[in-house]
């Protein structure tokens, strides 16, 4: 069982996992076209985080020309360039299933986590200095 | 024909090309197998390679085992195995490594499937069963099994309950992802017959080898030009 935790441990990027379920993301993905890579972002809240390990994949949602649309990315994909954080969201659910169901306004609309924000700030402005 | 490796299903996992296509593959350890005989036109009537893999203590072989060991120079081994062979490959005491094989190519892996019991027609042969509901009081039975007095008897080979499971299997043309020559590792995609810990086989595919895409001249030739050039 060691060498599957060994390979497996060899595909794990470790500075993926730098977000939660509510944060809104912006996801740098490269695409091939051609034989030319391109970078394309796609934004929105991510709504769920599942599976360990190589397998771990997120869900990101956002609305697209008043269309609900949802991507699932595998976590440590070569293929995902970075993760950004926009904005650290508060929640109470593992999974923001709940935003489906809704429309306009509030279908993205997730509580901003002052506290984490303000953290994270905090631990930004040394790094500059 | 050549040889192959001796080696142990550890499980499965998921790996990612440099483009980021997620590949299913089997882990197969397969440490150093040792020759422990190889057999000959003259001798034995046809050539071939024994491998052995797996140590074991002397206690728990045989005693003529454990002196076909010890001609060949050899620590006890627990799974030994024979390769046909067209020459002389290998000679008594090499080691065979994982080396052997190649990320790209095809293997074929032999191992014993899981054992599944006594089971029905529908899992053991996928019949199609009979109705769950209207009425129907048979579900999971074969049905009729052949016709009247003539021919009077059931073909042979019909599907029949039974045991089911725990027997050898071959999964041909299966593709080497990596070979990890440092764990003495071989990943295969997809799914290998057997449990976690059961041994199998690994040799180069009998069938087929991956086609190799040549890039030929773009240039269209026409032979009716080609034939006029030549006068």
């Amino acid at each position: 069982m060691k060498i599957i935790q060994k390979i497996e441990g060899e595909q794990i990027k470790a500075d993926r996992a730098n977000f939660n379920v509510g944060d809104t993301v912006k996801v740098h993905t490269r695409v091939r076209e051609g034989d030319k890579d391109r970078v394309q972002i796609f934004a929105g809240v991510v709504i769920s985080r599942a599976s360990r390990g190589v397998n771990e994949k997120f869900t990101v949602r956002r609305i697209s020309y008043g269309e609900g649309v949802e991507r699932v990315f595998p976590l440590h994909s070569p293929r995902i360039e970075k993760i950004e954080v926009e904005r650290t969201g508060k929640v109470r659910r593992s999974k923001l299933y709940y935003l489906r169901g809704r429309k306009g306004k509030e279908a993205t609309n997730v509580k901003e986590d002052l506290v984490a924000k303000a953290a994270s700030k905090a631990a930004k402005v040394p790094a500059k200095a | 024909m050549s040889i192959g490796i001796l080696g142990q299903k550890i499980g499965m996992t998921r790996v990612y090309d440099g483009t980021g296509v997620i590949t299913p593959v089997t882990v197969i350890l397969a440490e150093p197998n040792s020759v422990l005989q190889v057999k000959g036109q003259e001798k034995e009537g046809y050539t071939s390679v024994q491998l052995g893999a797996f140590d074991t203590t002397e206690k728990r072989v045989s005693k003529p085992e454990a002196g076909h060991f010890k001609k060949a120079g050899a620590t006890p081994k627990k799974f030994v195995r024979e390769f046909r062979t067209n020459g002389d490959e290998a000679k008594v005491g090499d080691q065979i490594t994982v080396t052997r094989f190649q990320a790209g190519q095809l293997v074929d892996v032999i191992g014993i499937s899981k054992g599944k019991g006594f089971q029905g027609v529908m899992k053991k042969h996928n019949f199609a069963g009979q109705g769950a509901a209207h009425g129907s009081k048979t579900h999971r039975r074969n049905g009729a099994i052949g016709e009247r007095s003539t021919p009077g008897r059931i073909y042979k080979n019909h599907g029949m309950p039974g045991h089911m499971g725990d027997e050898r299997v071959t999964v041909q043309n299966l593709r080497v992802v990596q070979v990890r020559e440092a764990d003495n590792v071989l990943l295969v995609s997809g799914a290998v017959p057997g449990a976690a810990g059961s041994y199998v086989v690994v040799r180069t595919a009998i069938k087929g080898q991956p086609k190799v895409v040549q890039v030929q001249d773009s240039k269209p030739q026409n032979p009716m030009k080609a034939s006029k050039a030549k006068k």
